[in-house]
């Protein structure tokens, strides 16, 4: 075995337990935590496949942002032990339904490989994806979806930020229930100053 | 990097592997969270196929759609942990997706 076999054997593992740990852990933390492991894993996969500009998006998007993303909407919505294995408990139809769904796929990926010999070993050119050379296509062939994506970027801050804000109805309830208190305090103050002038 | 020799054929199906584990993690888990982790899980097992495609033709059309896809899931994950967060203040305070059926409240 090359040194690169080794490499793919070694991370492909690593990414398969550590998915099967993201789906099957109970508490939520567990789960992000494995998933920083397992994006890690793949961004190594990314390497051996010649592509280290994605390795280094992969580490500074996934690993980075998303998963601290996760972790932190985690800690603000951290519900209590009873309530994460109740929240876990599986549905009945559906570990048939998975494992069953499982084979198929994985059937259906044999079969594909079966019938495309001409693809089972990795091509003779080699493309380094470099960032000059990923940035060149990017800004050549696919412009206009680059633009795209910028857009979509800033729907999806507006759209976060909104969602996000604290809700203006609930704020709205609270200012008008303190403004009643504060009119209903004054009321009293002024009944008990004319009572006390009477 | 070393002439490769890891068939293609071993990174299709470690991503088939992956995508069935994040898809039966999204049927599985009843926690918004890691449902959302599991779709995460199956975006990046498209995501490395696509690679190895692009690596398998010396082309690398595959890798700008992975830098897509990395912007997409961006701003998927934004707005979906931000309506996460929404409908856990203003219901039951709960991640159940079960708990979630009904659009306006």
């Amino acid at each position: 075995m090359t040194a690169q076999a080794v490499v793919f054997y070694l991370f492909a593992f690593i990414a398969v337990f550590t998915a099967v740990m993201v789906v099957s852990r109970d508490n939520p933390v567990h789960s992000a935590l494995w998933l920083i492991v397992n994006l890690i894993s793949i961004a190594v996969l990314y390497y051996t496949l010649n592509a280290p500009f994605l390795m280094a998006a992969q580490l500074i998007v996934y690993a980075g942002a998303i998963v601290v993303l996760f972790v932190f909407v985690v800690m603000m919505l951290s519900s209590g032990v009873e309530e994460r294995s109740r929240a876990n408990r599986p549905i009945g139809w559906v570990r048939p339904l998975g494992i069953a769904l499982t084979l198929l796929f994985l059937l259906a990926v044999l079969v594909a490989i079966r019938v495309a010999p001409d693809t089972a070993l990795l091509g003779t050119v080699v493309t380094e994806g470099t960032p000059f050379a990923v940035g060149r296509i990017l800004f050549r062939n696919y412009l206009l979806p680059f633009e795209a994506t910028s857009i979509l970027l800033l729907a999806a801050l507006v759209g976060a930020m909104y969602l996000g804000r604290h809700g203006d109805t609930g704020e709205e309830e609270e200012d008008a229930l303190e403004a009643e208190e504060a009119d209903a305090a004054a009321q009293a103050l002024t009944e008990s100053r004319e009572e006390l002038h009477a | 990097m070393p002439e490769a020799v890891t068939p293609l054929n071993q990174y299709t199906v470690l991503s088939a592997v992956l995508f069935i584990i994040g898809a039966y993690g999204v049927l599985r888990n009843r926690n918004t969270l890691v449902v959302y982790m599991s779709i995460e899980l199956m975006l990046n097992a498209v995501n490395l196929s696509l690679v190895a495609f692009s690596r398998q033709w010396g082309q690398l059309d595959g890798q700008a759609m992975v830098f897509f896809v990395m912007t997409v899931a961006a701003a998927e994950v934004a707005v979906g942990l931000g309506l996460i967060v929404a409908i856990f203040r203003n219901r039951e305070h709960t991640v159940d997706v079960d708990s979630m059926n009904v659009m306006k409240w």
